[in-house]
Formats: structure tokens, C-alpha cells, sequence
């Protein structure tokens, strides 16, 4: 039984001893976690440098030569796979689930901690795998983030004969890695919670954090598949997505492939990615709003079917991002449905983040300006979705800068403004030291403001016309405003990277010189907050595993005499027995 | 038809969520304290490995569904444009499929087989298990060679890449059983082992072979129908 084998126990069993088997090869939750986090941070900022490097080919044409077209084509392809898959989804699963699964379940670790540790390995491989297709002939491939057929194999585009291979066989392996890290997330939820931990008393980062594996699992294959084919195509000569080409009049070396059917699988594994990203931080943006706002989360219920309808949405929208490819023209009409139909749930949850804030307590701390910050950026980019999501209106401005701007603003900018959250919340957690709070705000306004300054202008550039993916404009194309606006951006983005270092330096000087935290700084009621160690040491619990007895939400409890009761406090020491209060509308 | 395809994913997709939500009614605000059983949270009590797999074969189940709607999407453009040729299946691989449902049973024979004094029976029907899965692939191997040696044979034709493809995809799976096989056929092997300490493994073993099968059953008609 589960509980049984993470039972109780009375003594020390197979701790790590040695420092290879404590923070190497190690097995623990925690360490995995900080291990995937720092390889996806590391990862991450290469992206961001790359996005650097194309900002001022954009903004400053004539100042700068960094790069060539070819190598912008790179940078693109390169920035855009790292974001979203090594970067995102990796920190969001492999760091934040890893870390708060089994704290906030109340389980020593996870159900196949073995398996877990391989899991990180193989996602490093992956990594190194994607890097190496920086220095092999040819350099990365620059087929764009979707790596759509014929060009991502056909010789013209850069990196169509190494680097394309680099990256799906990155991809392969990062998948293998996946599935490793969600067969343990999804266990140990379902298996591993402690006594009283019902699946409606679990906090909404791991509703989240559990639907997005769920999703991961089933949607990931479809990635694998066209990766499996197109990596045939490009080596073995088959034709699954490769159409019949002459190409420098030479003979076609394909015959009769279909790029659509790569779409539909692309965007089949593609559009369920943004929910992978955005439920997880969903999740966590919950928590940060009801513990900084002192108030339980509005609509606890609600919250957890919108994660679901969401989940099983994200299935049946996928060929909105494929309106102008050719597809059956009746497509147009059904996926605009579902996404139209996926706005109903998400809308919900954002009138139910907004109400948590109605008449609450509001500490504006750092993680809380974070949360408020992701609730503007993410209405304002689901907005522009509801532009997009529209056959009509979407074909004209599909391919532009509307586009960018929208997808940065909901699923670049406003995941990372949790993941920023979630960072100054649970790093007190995870060093047991505070971090530097002047430095986080400044950190929050410039980031928060800056990305403002870089992607409201890009909207107005979309509706112009200026098309994304070019490397340079001519000056008759457009207006000058739009070269004097991509010198503005570039100059934001720039002042936004350069915020960066606030934070990364906060997290190295905190570590030794931040204030001590104690071990529930926020005054939260989740389990992870009530470990009798901060760090929490191997095994999580000490010698006795929690039992939970109310729901993670009790802030400002009538009667009660703390404005905050944790999960595992017993009924009889806070209120008066049969006491409930009202929450849910 | 796609269309109509489309509709009833998304009622599929409403029909699940609706199952999910009926599960989940509870009012946890209001509801404050434990009861006595360990899991009366809603978590299985099956064992987690048992519920690994069943995830893990979810995923795979997810893997051969799109691998089986490529099939079918990319012979409808193969069929508008000419390049999807038919070629007869080799006749092995009907041997094979016996050979793969005979290994199937004896994992089935073998999971059935839990009384210290079976110690020997198990470990017999445990290699058949194992041994006739490997037949298996040495039939595939045989299938591919006879595939090859037609004039069928050529990378362009996606009728034939999609044969080696679906077929390698499958042994690779049936190889990755192999393994966890052979580590329960070197555990039954030491001394003190009884069946009931591998039971579980054994009969997790007999659900893949048992899945795998499945699978196979699936590929093969799909290959022998189109």
C-alpha cells in the first residue's frame, strides 16, 4: 500500500551520506528539483541572450552585425524551443513539481524517487543533445520553433542536415525524461498523500502542477511521433511530411509527403504545451493570491473543474493555430468553437483570482506583486487571443507581430511572473533565508513595467502588417514609426534582461546573507510550511508523517485566534467544534 | 466525417470532464477533520507500481493512437496523390501473432502461479513467456527481411515505411518488457526468492505482454485492412 510504504517510522532509513549520493546522484525530491531548476534557469538565459542578440538586429539594423539572416533564423528557432519547452515546462514540472508535490501531499518523496533522479539525467542529456547543435556544421537548425516540413529539412534552411537532428533527437530524449518525471508526479498524487489529504483538500499548485503532467502525458507522444517521422525523412529518405521538391534543379528526393499532417501533430502536442505551461502557474498564482491576500480562494470548486475543463479543452483546439494552412475551410469553424468554449473556464478562474482579492487582507510583498502582475498580463494576452482565435480576424494578422506579442504576453511573460512569484515565496522554503525585498521590487517594477514597454508596442506593429521571422525591414515597406518603435522595444528588452541580474544576484546573496526565514514566513497554512525542518531534511516529515484536517485555505477564520489555520491542525484547537464558514458562491 | 470526428472528440472531451467533476463534489471548506481509513481520499489502493504502468500504458496508448491517425491521415494524401502502394503482408507474420498470443498465455499462466511450491512452475512459464516474446522478434526481423526483398520495397512508398515504422515501435516496447522480464527471471533464479516475492513484477509483466499483444492485434489489422 502506499501509505504504508511511506509510512511512519521510527528510525533514519537510507539517508544519503556521501556528498556525490546527497547532491549528485541524488534521489531526494528536493535536490531533483533544484537540479532541473538550475539547468532550466542555465538553459533559459542562453534564450534570453539570444532574444538579446535578434533585439538588436531589429532595433539598431545599421549599428550593429552580430549576426547574419541565416543566424537570426537560428536564434529564433533556438530562443522559441528553449522558452517553451526546456525552460517552462521543465521548471514548472521537473522544479516546481518536483519540490512541491510531495510537501504540499504530505509524502516523504515521490512514489519512484529512483526513477525521478534518472529522470533529471535525462533531461540534462537532452540539454547537452540541444547545445551540441550549436557546434556541429551548420549550427542549429532555423526552421523556426515549430519546425515545420518541407523547409525544416530542405537545404537552404540553416542546419537542415545536423542541427535539425540535434533538435529532434533533444526533443526525443527530453520526452523520455518527461515521462519519467510525470509517471512520478501523477503517482505520487494519487498515491501518496497523507492521511486526510483529499484530492479536494489538495492546494491548487498541485491541481495544477498534476493536470499539466496529465496533459503532458497524452499530448508529448504526438511530439514524439512527427519527431520519429520527420527524423526519417531528414536521414533515411521517407516521405511522411516531405513533399515531392525540385530544388536547384536538381530531382525531388521526396515524393508525396504531407507538411499538414506534421501540423496537425505538431499542434496536437503543441496547443495542449501552453496549457502544460499556464495550469501549473494557474495553480501556484492561487496560492500566492490567497496566502498574501489573507483570504481563502474564491470558488475553491470552480477553480479545480476550470483546471479540468481546461485540460480536456486543450485537446480540441489545436488547429487554431493552423487557420491559414490549407486545412479544410469547416476546421475554421469548429476550432474557433473550442476556443471560444476554452475562454469560458479560464475567464472563470480570473474573476475568481480578482474576487480572492475582493475585501482581502492585501500584503503587497514581492511574491503578491508577481501574482497581481501575471493577473494583468495574462488578461491582456488571453485578450488578444480572443483576436486570434477568430478565423477572420486571424487570418490577416496571422504572421505578424500581433501574433508574438500575444503568445509572449500569455504564455512567455505571464508564466514567468509566477515563476518569479513563486521563486521569492518558496525560496525562504527551500534556504530557510529571506530574499533581499528592495531588490525584489525593484526586480517586479522594472520586469513588470519594462515587458509593458516591449510587447504593448508589438501589437501595434502586428496591425501594421510588420511580419514576424525577418531579419530586416527595408525603409519603404514601412512607416519610419516602425523602425523608430523596434529601437524602443530593444531598448526595453534590454533594460528588462538586464533586471534579471537583480534576481540572480538576489539568489546568490540571499542564500548567505538573507534574513533568516523561519520556518513559515508567510504565515501559510500549506503543508510544505509545517515541515519540522526549514530546509526540510530527507524524508520531509521527521519521524511521523502529518494528517491533514481541513482544506488549504483557511486565512481569517471567524473565531479563530491567527488569521491563518495550517492544513494540519486539528478542528478542536482553533474552532468551535461543527464550526464551517462560507466560501463558495 | 473529419468534422463529425471532431465533434465527437470535443463531446468526448465534455463527457470526461463531467465524469471528473462528478467525482469531485466535495465541499472541503466545510468539512473539517480525518476519518480512520488510510486513503479515504480518493487514492487507489493499488499498489503504485501497478498504478505506474497503467499511467505509462496510458502514454503509449496515446503514442500508438497518433502513430495509427498518421497512418490513416497520411494514406488519404498517399491515395489522392498515387504514392501509396499496397504490399502484401508476409505470411510470418501471422505465425507470429500466434506466437506472440502463446506468450501471452504463459505470462497470464505464470502470473497465476503464487504458492511457494509453484516456485518451479513459475519460473518455467515465466521463460516461456519471455522466450516465445523473443520468437516474436526474430519473426518480425524475418518479416522484414521478406519486405525487403520485394519490389515494393522503397523508401518513398509509405505504405512500406509505416510497416517498419509501426512494427519497430512495437518490438521496441516488447523489448523494453524484455527487460524488466529478464530482471525478474535473474531474481527467481537466486535461491531464497519465492513467488510471492516477485508476484506483483510478474503480474505486471503479464498485463504488458497482455497490452502489447493488444497493440500488435490492432497494427496487424490495420495493416491487413488498408
Amino acid at each position: 500500500m502506499a501509505y504504508v510504504a511511506m509510512a511512519d517510522r521510527d528510525h533514519e532509513l537510507h539517508d544519503p551520506q556521501t556528498f556525490i549520493t546527497k547532491y549528485i546522484w541524488s534521489q531526494d525530491h528536493k535536490v531533483i528539483a533544484i537540479q532541473y531548476s538550475l539547468t532550466a534557469i542555465a538553459i533559459g538565459l542562453v534564450a534570453l541572450v539570444l532574444s538579446l542578440v535578434m533585439r538588436l538586429q531589429l532595433g539598431f539594423p545599421h549599428t550593429f552585425s552580430l549576426i547574419a539572416p541565416g543566424d537570426y533564423l537560428q536564434a529564433i528557432t533556438m530562443h522559441g524551443m528553449i522558452m517553451v519547452i526546456y525552460l517552462l515546462t521543465a521548471l514548472f514540472l521537473g522544479g516546481f513539481g518536483n519540490y512541491l508535490i510531495p510537501l504540499m501531499c504530505g509524502a516523504r518523496d515521490m512514489v519512484f524517487p529512483y526513477l525521478n533522479m534518472v529522470s533529471y539525467w535525462v533531461y540534462l542529456l537532452a540539454v547537452i543533445v540541444l547545445v551540441a547543435g550549436f557546434f556541429v556544421p551548420g549550427g542549429p537548425t532555423g526552421a523556426g520553433w515549430t519546425l515545420y516540413p518541407p523547409q525544416a529539412v530542405s537545404q537552404g534552411t540553416p542546419g537542415a542536415s545536423w542541427g535539425i537532428v540535434c533538435m529532434l533527437a533533444s526533443l526525443g530524449i527530453f520526452i523520455v525524461a518527461f515521462t519519467m518525471g510525470g509517471l512520478n508526479y501523477v503517482c505520487t498524487v494519487l498515491q501518496a498523500r497523507c492521511r486526510g489529504m483529499t484530492m479536494m483538500r489538495m492546494p491548487l499548485s498541485v491541481w495544477g502542477i498534476f493536470t499539466a503532467t496529465v496533459l503532458g502525458l497524452l499530448a508529448f507522444p504526438a511530439l514524439l511521433v512527427s519527431a520519429v517521422m520527420m527524423t526519417l525523412d531528414a536521414t533515411i529518405g521517407t516521405s511522411f511530411f516531405m513533399p515531392a521538391m525540385v530544388s536547384m534543379g536538381k530531382a525531388p528526393t521526396h515524393a508525396g509527403g504531407s507538411p499538414l499532417l506534421f501540423q496537425h501533430l505538431f499542434w496536437f502536442f503543441g496547443h495542449p504545451e501552453v496549457y502544460i505551461v499556464a495550469l501549473p502557474a494557474f495553480g501556484i498564482v492561487s496560492d500566492l493570491l490567497s496566502t498574501h491576500a489573507r483570504r481563502h480562494i474564491f470558488g475553491y470548486r470552480m477553480m479545480v473543474w476550470a483546471i479540468l475543463a481546461i485540460g480536456c479543452l486543450s485537446f480540441v483546439v489545436w488547429a487554431h493555430h493552423m487557420y491559414v494552412s490549407g486545412m479544410n475551410p469547416y476546421f475554421g469553424f469548429f476550432f474557433a468553437t473550442t476556443t471560444l468554449i476554452i475562454a469560458v473556464p479560464t475567464a472563470l478562474k480570473v474573476y475568481n483570482w480578482v474576487l480572492t482579492l475582493w475585501k482581502g487582507d492585501i500584503h503587497l510583498t514581492v511574491p503578491m506583486l508577481f501574482a497581481i502582475g501575471f493577473i494583468f498580463t495574462f488578461i491582456h494576452g488571453g485578450l488578444t487571443g480572443l483576436f486570434l482565435g477568430n478565423v477572420t480576424v486571424d487570418v490577416p494578422l496571422s504572421a505578424t507581430y500581433f501574433v508574438v506579442a500575444h503568445f509572449h504576453m500569455v504564455m512567455g511573460v505571464s508564466p514567468i511572473l509566477v515563476v518569479f512569484g513563486a521563486i521569492y515565496h518558496w525560496y525562504p522554503k527551500i534556504t530557510g533565508r529571506m530574499l533581499n525585498d528592495t531588490l525584489g521590487r525593484l526586480h517586479f517594477w522594472i520586469t513588470f513595467l519594462g515587458v509593458y514597454s516591449i510587447y504593448l508596442p508589438m501589437h501595434y506593429l502586428g496591425i501594421l502588417g510588420v511580419p514576424r521571422r525577418y531579419f530586416a525591414y527595408t525603409t519603404t515597406d514601412f512607416p519610419q514609426s516602425v523602425q523608430q518603435l523596434n529601437a524602443a522595444i530593444t531598448i526595453s528588452a534590454l533594460i528588462v534582461a538586464a533586471a534579471q541580474l537583480l534576481l540572480l544576484f538576489n539568489l546568490f546573496w540571499s542564500m548567505r546573507k538573507g534574513k533568516d526565514a523561519g520556518p513559515n514566513p508567510w504565515r501559510a497554512t500549506t503543508l510544505e510550511w509545517q515541515t519540522p525542518d526549514t530546509p526540510p531534511k530527507h524524508g520531509n516529515w521527521g519521524p511521523k508523517l502529518p494528517v491533514v484536517y481541513r482544506w488549504a485555505y483557511d486565512y481569517s477564520v471567524p473565531g479563530a485566534a491567527e488569521d491563518f489555520i495550517p492544513q494540519n491542525v486539528a478542528p478542536s484547537a482553533t474552532t468551535p467544534a461543527g464550526f464551517s464558514h462560507g466560501g463558495e458562491t | 466525417m473529419t468534422l463529425t470526428a471532431a465533434y465527437a472528440a470535443l463531446a468526448a472531451g465534455v463527457g470526461v470532464w463531467a465524469f471528473l467533476v462528478s467525482r469531485l463534489r466535495a465541499k472541503s471548506w466545510q468539512t473539517k477533520g480525518v476519518t480512520g481509513a488510510v486513503n479515504e481520499g480518493g487514492a487507489t489502493l493499488l499498489p503504485p507500481s501497478q498504478i505506474g504502468l497503467i499511467v505509462f500504458l496510458g502514454v503509449v496508448s496515446s503514442l500508438f493512437a497518433l502513430f495509427i491517425a498518421a497512418y490513416h491521415m497520411r494514406m488519404m494524401a498517399g491515395m489522392l496523390n498515387g504514392d501509396w502502394i499496397h504490399s502484401p503482408l508476409p505470411r510470418v507474420l501471422w505465425v507470429n501473432t500466434v506466437v506472440l498470443i502463446l506468450a501471452s498465455v504463459a505470462m497470464q499462466w505464470a502470473s497465476a502461479a503464487t504458492l511457494p511450491a509453484q516456485r518451479e512452475a513459475l519460473r518455467g512459464r515465466l521463460v516461456a513467456g519471455g522466450v516465445l516474446a523473443g520468437a516474436f522478434l526474430v519473426g518480425q526481423l524475418l518479416a522484414w527481411r521478406e519486405v525487403s526483398g520485394t519490389p515494393y520495397f522503397s523508401a518513398l512508398n509509405p505504405a512500406i515505411a509505416f510497416f517498419y515504422l509501426l512494427t519497430a515501435v512495437h518490438g521496441l516496447h516488447l523489448v523494453g518488457g524484455m527487460v524488466v522480464w529478464g530482471r525478474t527471471v535473474g531474481r527467481l533464479l537466486q535461491a531464497e526468492v519465492n513467488p510471492a516475492d516477485v508476484g506483483l513484477t510478474v503480474r505486471l509483466c503479464a498485463y504488458y505482454w497482455h497490452y502489447l499483444l493488444l497493440v500488435w492485434l490492432v497494427l496487424f489489422g490495420l495493416m491487413l485492412s488498408t
